[in-house]
Formats: structure tokens, sequence, C-alpha cells
């Protein structure tokens, strides 16, 4: 069977590989990949791990081969992932909807560079937010970590590992091309102390056993492809038994449900990372590498007598809804600086919901916010107070 | 000595009273709950389904170790009726489904079976390359020379001058020959039956079964809703008589020099049987060669 | 006498009796089974299934050889052939 993973100890690592590391700490045997820059490193990782940890590498044709394929390694519960950019990521857009539909836990690492199409393959941007909520066609709900720095990469690939496990969904780990390239040190811990939760599987009988029949937490019990549960998965709306039901009360039923099962874990599943906050007049909602970036401004401001709060998105799907809301009430106006040209904003634009002023700090990409253009939003929010 | 019994015919047909109930032998496999299934009166798809349960019957298969994984279709649907482990996937994309599960599950026999559009037009890529890494998995792919479900659109094993929806004034494009392209890939075992020869199409659906590397089988199938109204082919059984007829059965031809054409002779048999070392027996040499001689660092990891 | 191969004709007959059993309302009526058997048993019914299609009949079980021909072939799963004696009475014959 599966060997476990025996690294461990402190590294000065890139954020690819220590994502790629997190991903066989967290139990990862099975991945699926296609070249891409800035993400192939994770893929050359997993070819000199997995065969030896008894897993499977395979680089497929294509982007969306390898999404496909980590589906059906999903299915005999390996666990498994697959690592991209934005340009893959719009090809793996169709079987992420699959994914969603069948629900097969599995995570997706997006290394995101500037767009749209080839774009800037060898540098940055975050400007693919939206698209892993929206990407694939139809309804669904989606879990998506941001890590800023290696550790992070490392640390948040083990929780998209578990949250895909424990919500029986594909998760998504939203870094870029600054994170996914950056050397730094990361603390590998023992495989036995690191936090791993695996997916549910049925105990009943294969006779009793219906697919997508769900208790109170709206999550189905697995059962694995050899076991004899003779069951069927399919992408069109299916009934509890997993058989097609292409009616409006299929549709009320399933697709209603992979969206409410997020919304309904929303706050298990919903990290923040708050500096400052409280009585804040201004605060900084930021997001990955960004969270980083801006740092020197906010304590520039906070020199300046500013009382301003930086509140970093860990996941920014499911969106923090409730305590965007909450805030608003309390602070002058939030600044929303983000390597894209204004996605997360309107998420914050929409909790806020007129309470309190909400400044957009776009960047095309290829570059990171200047010192002065965050200082400047910053002071502007908080002497229109 | 003198027989008791000389007569013209050997077999002497019985005549018991009907049991009512006993079931269809099929009826541990099918989904019979699912049942009736889509497909139209003289659609040769159901006809496939038993030669391939027939064939794993043969074969000694291990019901609980099969997984049948499909794409979008007509062919498609297959996997909702077979009471295996079945995944209906998107549109073309069966193969590298497959693929990823029988490489993190090797000891299931996985099958794919799916249409002509599905594994040739939308997943063409996907095929060539699980044959040429020659991935131990099955594919039956249902030849009907169209696309069945979405209304009747050229495929690209629609013959030259067959009309379709999209093909008003007869088809342009030249076919596929689909055995010739498999064997061209890499495939292991390659044939071609029609749905006429159901015993020989579950023979080699049962020596695929057991085979090791990339199976390869094309059976033609006839569509009475589409290809056959549009091309004035009669109803499915006749279509599915005219393949009988036309079909010249040669185990020693050459896969790439026999493409199907309108009412030309299809060429039918078990064309290439050959045992390549498969990609999950290359990855388990390479890498005990790897931990063997070097890699250390790695293997200690 | 022993024979190194039996001569034809003196094997003794292999009986077999079954019976075919025809689901007709699972019937589509595409008349494959009808048409490709191979010594014409089954024809068409006069009335109609629930779908309203003509199921096939058995119309002379004499002249069946219980190959099964028409189970493999129909695309309905509506129509087995079960051998009630199968191959019991194929004893050679030794002396």
């Amino acid at each position: 069977m599966f060997k476990k993973s025996k690294l461990r100890g402190e590294f000065f690592m890139q954020g690819d590989i220590a994502c790629a590391e997190g991903a066989v700490s967290a139990g990862c045997r099975f991945f699926g990949g296609y070249p891409i820059t800035p993400a192939s490193e994770i893929a050359e990782r997993m070819a000199y791990r997995l065969p030896l940890l008894n897993g499977a590498f395979v680089q497929f044709e294509d982007e969306i081969a390898s999404m496909a394929s980590i589906l059906g390694a999903s299915w005999t519960g390996v666990k498994s992932m697959t690592a991209s950019s934005g340009p893959g990521i719009s090809l793996k857009a169709e079987n992420i909807g699959l994914g969603m539909m069948m629900e097969v836990p599995c995570v997706i690492v997006n290394v995101q560079r500037g767009g749209p199409s080839t774009g800037l393959p060898t540098s940055w941007a975050q400007a693919d937010m939206m698209q892993a909520r929206w990407g694939s066609h139809g309804d669904y709900g989606c879990i998506a970590l941001c890590p800023k720095n290696p550790q992070e990469m490392f640390d948040l690939t083990i929780v998209a590992f578990n949250y895909a496990e424990r919500y029986r969904m594909p998760v998504f780990v939203m870094t870029d091309a600054i994170v996914g390239h950056m050397t730094e040190k990361v603390v590998v811990p023992p495989v036995d102390e690191i936090e791993i939760i695996d997916r549910r599987y049925t105990d009943k009988k294969p006779d009793d056993y219906l697919p997508y029949a769900v208790g109170d937490d709206l999550i189905p019990d697995f059962a694995k492809v050899g076991d004899g549960y003779r069951f069927h998965s399919t992408g069109l709306t299916h009934d509890e038994r997993g058989y097609p039901d292409m009616t409006e009360h299929a549709q009320l039923t399933h697709a209603v449900r992979i969206v409410e099962k997020v919304k309904k874990h929303a706050d298990d599943i919903i990290l923040l990372e708050e500096k400052g906050v409280e009585g804040a007049d201004v605060v900084v909602v930021a997001y990955g590498i960004t969270a980083r970036t801006v740092v020197p401004a906010i304590e520039m401001a906070r020199k300046k007598g500013i009382k301003v709060g930086l509140m970093r998105l860990i996941t920014a799907w499911p969106f923090p809804t409730k305590r965007i809301r909450k805030l608003a009430g309390e602070i002058a106006g939030f600044v929303v600086p983000e390597i894209n040209l204004g996605q997360m904003v309107y998420e914050v634009e929409r909790c806020a919901g007129g309470q309190c002023k909400v400044k957009s700090l776009p960047h095309p990409g290829g570059g990171i916010h200047k010192f002065e253009t965050v200082l400047s939003a910053i002071e502007e929010i908080a002497h229109a107070k | 000595m003198q027989n008791e019994i000389c007569c013209e015919s050997p077999i002497i047909a019985g005549t018991a009273e009907p049991e009512t109930n006993i079931q269809h032998p099929m009826e541990g496999l099918l989904r019979m709950d699912r049942m009736p299934h889509i497909w139209c009166s003289g659609c040769g798809l159901g006809s496939v389904v038993t030669a391939f349960v027939e064939g794993l019957k043969k074969a000694g298969s291990d019901f609980d170790k099969v997984a049948v994984v499909s794409g979008i279709g007509c062919t498609g649907r297959v996997a909702g009726y077979i009471n295996l482990d079945s995944f209906h996937t998107t549109h073309g994309r069966a193969i590298p489904f497959a693929t990823g599960l029988k490489m993190a599950n090797n000891d299931m026999t996985t099958v794919v079976i799916s249409g002509d559009g599905d594994l040739f037009a939308i997943g063409g890529n996907h095929l060539i390359h699980a044959a040429r890494r020659n991935v131990d998995i099955n594919v039956i792919c249902v030849n009907n020379f169209i696309y069945g479900m979405t209304g009747g659109q050229t495929a690209p094993t629609t013959p030259l001058q067959a009309r379709s929806s999209t093909a008003p004034y007869g088809n342009y494009e030249q076919p596929f020959n689909l055995v010739g392209l498999a064997a061209a890939a890499g495939a292991s075992y390659v044939a071609r039956w029609s749905a006429m020869h159901v015993r020989r199409l579950a023979d080699s659906i049962a020596v695929a079964a057991n085979k090791k590397g990339f199976c390869f089988i094309e059976v033609i199938s006839p569509c009475p809703t589409v290809f056959a109204r549009k091309n004035m082919g009669g109803t499915g059984l006749d279509l599915l008589k005219s393949f009988g007829e036309r079909t010249v059965i040669d185990h020693d031809a050459d896969p790439t020099k026999i493409p199907i054409g309108m009412n030309d002779e299809i060429v039918c048999g078990n064309f290439i049987n050959e045992d390549r070392p498969t990609y999950w027996e290359n990855v388990q040499t390479g890498i005990r060669d790897a931990v063997d001689k070097e890699n250390v660092y790695w293997k200690n990891l | 006498m022993k024979y190194w191969e039996t001569p034809f004709g003196m094997q003794k007959p292999q009986v077999v009796s079954g019976h075919i059993n025809i689901l007709k309302d699972r019937c589509k009526g595409c008349s494959f089974c009808i048409d490709l058997c191979p010594r014409q048993v089954l024809e068409y019914s006069t009335d109609f299934n629930e779908k309203g299609y003509h199921s096939p009949v058995v119309a002379n079980l004499d002249a069946c050889t219980f190959c099964g021909l028409c189970e493999l072939i129909c695309p309905d799963f509506a129509i087995f052939v079960v051998e009630t004696n199968p191959k019991e009475a194929a004893l050679v014959q030794e002396k």
C-alpha cells in the first residue's frame, strides 16, 4: 500500500515545491498534470515523490485529461491533485464542474499568472479569483484558499485536502507566480503530527447504499470503486441513487444541495487573519501575496496615526460575508488591493452594502502595488471619515 | 452396433412449458430499475451491452472489480444501465477518467464504452495518447457513423457523401478509419465487429478483458433514427442486415487499410493482438531500476 | 469395439428441451429476433404490448435449437432462452 512521507525538518524551499510536499504529507497519491509555467515545479516534484511512495504520477496529453484523471483516481479512494495556471484552469473548467456534480474530493492548484489568454506566463496576477468561483458552467459551491508564502503553500495544501475530503468537492488553492516561485523557510512537521481528515466512507451494505443520500450535513457518504457497491455516478442531474433525473425536483434537491452544503458549513470553512481590525477606521482586505506587499504602507499609515487594520482572506471562497458586513457598520471604509482589475472588491462592496466606503486598488499584474498608492488610498478613506 | 437415433436434425427441441418466475440472465448485471432504456427501437446499443456482459462472463471477470466509464451521447448512456461501478463523465473525457481510475487502483478492469463522436472527435487526442502509453484499459467504441443524441450531425466517422443534419448535401470530409487510427497509435489489441456479430464481439470483449494493455474494439451499430433516415437506410434491422451482408471477416487484414465507405464492404476481425509492456509495467520497472541503482535521497523521503 | 473417434451419427443426439421467455412489455418491436432467427421460430404477435409495439411470439418452438441468438441480439433485454435439460443426454455410446 501507500508509504508515508518521511520528509521533515526545516527547508529553504520554493513555494511550488512546498505545495507538492504539502500534498504528499496530506496523503495525496495521485497527480495528473500538464506542464505550464509557473506551476510546472509542482508536477516535477510530484514526479519525483509519488512513484516512490507507491502513488502514481501521470503527465497527461492536456489539461483537460489531467483534470478528468484525478476525478477517476479519487473514486478509488486515493487523494488526488492537479496543478495548473490560468489557461490550464480554463481548460479544466468543464471537468471541475463534473467534480462538483459528482462530488469528488480533489485539489486543484492554480498558480495564477497574468491574463487573459496566454497573458504573462512568467509573471503573476490574482486575476483568476472569479474564475475559481464561477469558472465552470452552472451553480456550485466553491472553496478556495490563498496562501501568502511558501510555508502556507505547504500548510494550506493540507487544509485544502482536508476540506476536499470533508466536504466531498474539488477545492482550489489559489496562489500566484510570486508565491509559487518564492523560496523561503518552510517547516515540514513529521507526517504523523499533521491533522488529516479523510473522507467519510459509508458503513452501509451495498444493497442499502444510496450514493447521494445525505443527512443533516448535506454531504453524502463515499463508496470506493471496487468494493462491490456497484454504484453509478453521472454528470447529469441525479437522484439519491445516482441515476439521471432530469426534472425540476432533482434540480431543486441536488443542484441546490451542492451550493447549500458549502453555505451550511461556511463558518467552519472560512479562515481569516485579522491584524488591528478591532477599533480600526480603515480595513485593508487583501489575500495571497498582496497581503504581504501592503504591510509597509499599513505600518506607515499607523505611524501617521491612522487606525488601520489588515484583514487577510485565507479562504477567498466562501467569502466571509458575515464578518465583512459586521465590520462595515463599524469602520469608515475598506481598501481592497488586488492584482487584478477588481474582482474580490465587488464581494466586499456587496457585503458592505453602502454602510461604508469601499476603495478598489486594482493592478493588472506583472508588478505589485506601490507603497504610495496603498498609503494614499488608506489616507483618503481615513480623512473622508 | 446400430445407433438408436440417426436423424437429420441431431437436436430435438423440447416443449417444456415456459416458467414465469425465471429472471432474464442479464437481470443482476443491469440496472433494471432504469428500464426501459432511452435507445430507439432498432438501435444496436442494447445488443452491444448484452455482448459486453456476455464477454465479461466468458472472461470470468470479477464483476466487483470492473468499472465502466462512458462519455456523452447515446453510447454514453451505457454506463448508466450496467450494474457495475459505472461513471457517466463529460464529453470526450471518458478515457482520461478511466486512466486515472486504473492508475490509482490497478486491480480494476476498466472499460470505456463510448461513441465514435465522443472518442474520436472531442476525445480523439485522449484516445491516441492512451494507446501510445498502452494504458491497461479496454475501449469499446460503438460506431454509428453519426451524432445520434444531438440529432444526426456529421461525425468524424460519417462516410463521404453520406447525409447528416449538418451535411444536407452529403458529407465532404474523409472519415476516420477507427481501427487504423488505434492500431497506428499503438494499441495492443484491435478488433472490429458489427452489432450483428454479437457472439464474435462477446469473444473479443472476453479476450480484451483478460488482456494487458490498451485494447480497442470498434462495434458498428445501426442508428435507425438519424443515420438510416437521412440516408435511405430503412429500419434499424435493414441497416443491421446490410452490415451483415457487407461484412468480410479477415483477421489478417491490415487495420490501416480498411476504411468504411458508404456501401463498400466492411472488413471485420481481430486484427491485432500483441503483447507490449503496459504503462503500469513500465512505471514499475522504471522505479525498481531507479531505486536499485540510485536516487538514495528520494528513496528515503 | 472401440473407436479412435466416434463416427458421425453414432453419438447419441443431444436432446435439448427448453423454452423461450418473452418479456413482451419490454419489447420495442425492432424485429431483430424475428428476422435474424436462423430457424424462423418467432413471429410478430397480433396484439400490442403496453408500449404499443407488436412483440414477438413463439410460432414454431419445435424448430428452435435454443442457440440463444435472439437473447444476445435483443437490444431491449426482452427475450431469453432457458434450456431445461441442457446437454444431459449428450453421452457417447461405447461398446
